[in-house]
């Protein structure tokens, strides 16, 4: 089917169709018929999967391929390009969302109105920022993914939802006008938003557009950090993913990850070594805010009272490694950071999802980080725990070992490797101790098993948990032929003439039908 | 003129961030929609200020900028309208909704504004 080349001359933009019609079938029918409507959107993530895992496929052969969305030639028109960056992008976000809608089934989705068919758009937002080659619709897709996270976000209601939309709306919505301002600039100075045009007019822009280019691709910095939690701007995290519901804020776990795809995709190939006068502009300061992050993030995980603070620090604490990884600014460390960053997304979901088992099987204590009874589910859920926290702090024999190991033996070229290291490892100290806290909290000083047993989940929801976590062993098992992938996208990532030749080279389609050739004159 | 269009891109940039970093839901709105207003109009510049010249091909006319107005920022500056509006929308049900579920409208609810008054 993938060899076919008509199904995949259009294949790219299929991820973002599909979501899209999909959500909006929802739309109609959630309310009257919810099975139906979550088998369909169970359905539609499933697809999604395997259209994903079609693209990365072809994507492996170390092509570019573009796609032109109405026809016209880029730059005049929008493209879609997929590289192996944004085909390992897509296939994590369909893993994550089918933990996320497994999770809801039968739970979460009947709290609130048109779970699904948000969780659908929001997918589609997240597929197009993944795809798209083109800045300002990068921040058409950023909008798209923002606005159905706000919906999931307030999902189910509640003061602490409230405040915390509040919050993030706002936030966000000060950053969109950031990205509007550095958007527009950079078609003032330059003449297009393509980003593969950029690339070329920026190489050779004249001296004395550096002040309002630097200023533009800082004020870009800015706005993904935003999104990528970044040390000055990550305070806004810990509350809105604590907040949210455990299927919305496991979903979320790729959120951060949209951010640092946005700096990984402009800051090599924009602003990258050939960006002219603004060449390297993010390098200064990704490296220092990324070790900050780190470093905040670690005490973050060690001062939390809360599971759900607890796991949402783990996040910042792993956009901080992966910002580090793409700040060190080599195609070695990209690549430890993209290994890196397959396995955080995917533990950190699964996280999500085990708390709020966990509050479940301890009743009234909920997430709480004190000793209480726990009921009969302790050793599954303790297992799980175990495997997921060795995931996330980085201890060998799971994935997270090997992707911080990579991470260390890469910085060793960089400009400080004692720095890294140093940082890196005593945060990573630092999670191992409080996990192991947490875990000795919850698990061995719960006392006698309650008598109280939560109701049994339905099956699909007490599936997502497993699932996830085989994902992350998954990723472990498989390190060798992922870390090649991961290697050639760096690679890719860093040579960027393929790319821009991909973008501007593709040629428009023929027409399927000519109106002109069928009338009659 | 550029330097009155200039002004006015300032005055409500300002004015915006002013309202933003207000505690009360209600400013906080007014000063992103001030914001977004502001930034509408940069993107609209960024096409520079032309007078007299549509954004329409003309016959006769040679097809460059000089003779026409940038159609692109007109494009850009519409669907960033678009979203504001629908997002101030947004914000607005929020900010309601947050008024009528915590009886406050500080954006941090309740427990902030006892902050804020030292209890």
């Amino acid at each position: 089917m993938v060899s076919d080349p008509i199904f995949f001359e259009h294949a790219i933009v299929a991820p973002v169709v599909l979501p899209l019609l999909v959500g909006a079938a929802l739309v109609p029918i959630e309310g009257r018929w919810p099975q139906f409507a979550s088998a369909l959107s169970v359905a539609a993530v499933l697809a999604l999967l395997a259209l994903s895992v079609a693209l990365a496929a072809h994507a492996d052969s170390g092509a570019v391929e573009a796609y032109l969305l109405g026809n016209w030639r880029a730059p005049f028109g929008i493209a879609l390009a997929l590289d192996r960056l944004s085909a390992l992008m897509l296939v994590l976000t369909a893993l994550v969302a089918l933990g996320a809608v497994l999770y809801a089934r039968g739970g979460e989705e009947s709290r609130g109105a048109h779970f699904h068919a948000l969780l659908q758009f929001q997918l589609m937002g997240l597929n197009g920022a993944f795809l798209t080659a083109d800045l300002f619709n990068l921040f058409v897709f950023f909008e798209v993914l923002l606005i159905a996270s706000y919906g999931l976000l307030l999902h189910g209601g509640g003061p602490r939802r409230l405040k915390a939309a509040i919050h993030y709306v706002a936030f966000n919505l000060t950053g969109s006008a950031l990205f509007l301002i550095a958007v527009s600039l950079l078609y003032g100075l330059t003449g297009t938003l393509n980003m593969a045009d950029l690339a070329e007019r920026v190489t050779r822009a004249p001296a004395e557009d550096a002040v309002l280019l630097k200023t533009a691709a800082l004020l870009l910095l800015v706005v993904f950090s935003v999104k990528a939690a970044l040390l000055p701007l990550y305070f806004w995290l810990p509350d809105t993913y604590s907040a949210a519901a455990a299927p919305v804020a496991a979903l979320f776990a790729i959120m951060t990850k949209v951010g640092v795809y946005a700096i990984a995709r402009v800051y090599t190939l924009v602003f990258g070594e050939a960006g002219g006068v603004a060449a390297q502009v993010a390098q200064p300061w990704l490296p220092w805010l990324a070790l900050g992050t780190l470093a905040l993030a670690a005490q973050g995980v060690l001062a939390a009272t809360r599971l759900r603070v607890l796991v949402a620090y783990l996040v910042v604490a792993s956009a901080g490694t992966l910002l580090l990884a793409l700040g060190l600014g080599t195609a070695g460390t990209a690549a430890a950071g993209l290994f890196y960053l397959i396995n955080s997304t995917l533990v950190a979901a699964a996280l999500f999802l085990l708390i709020d088992r966990i509050g479940a099987a301890r009743g009234a204590a909920g997430d709480a980080l004190a000793a209480a009874p726990i009921d009969g589910a302790r050793g599954r859920l303790g297992t799980a725990y175990f495997v997921l926290a060795i995931a996330v702090a980085g201890l060998p024999p799971l994935a997270g070992f090997l992707g911080k190991a990579l991470l260390l033996k890469a910085a060793a070229a960089s400009a400080w490797p004692a720095l890294v290291w140093v940082v890196v490892l005593v945060s990573s100290f630092a999670l191992i101790v409080a996990l192991a806290r947490a875990g000795s909290v919850v698990f061995w000083q719960a006392g006698e098993t309650a008598a109280h047993d939560a109701p049994r989940a339905p099956v699909a929801q007490r599936a997502a948990l497993p699932v996830l976590t085989l994902l992350v062993v998954a990723v472990a098992a498989f390190a060798g032929p992922l870390a090649d992938y991961t290697q050639a996208a760096a690679r890719q990532l860093y040579e960027r003439r393929t790319y821009i030749e991909a973008v501007l080279g593709k040629r428009p389609a023929a027409p399927l039908w000519n109106p002109r050739e069928g009338s009659v004159k | 003129m550029s330097l009155l269009l200039a002004l006015g891109v300032g005055v409500l940039a300002g004015t915006g961030i002013y309202l933003l970093l207000r505690a009360r839901s209600f400013d906080v709105i007014l000063g992103l929609t001030l914001l977004s207003y502001a930034v509408n109009l940069f993107i609209f510049l960024m096409g520079r200020v032309t007078v007299g010249a549509p954004p329409i091909l003309r016959k006769d006319v040679p097809a460059t900028l000089a003779h026409y107005a940038d159609p692109l920022p007109q494009a850009l500056v519409l669907t960033a309208i678009v979203i504001s509006f629908g997002m101030t929308a947004l914000l607005l049900a929020i900010a309601l909704a947050a008024r009528a579920e915590t009886g406050s409208d500080h954006v941090d609810g309740p427990e902030g504004e006892s902050r804020e008054n030292g209890v």
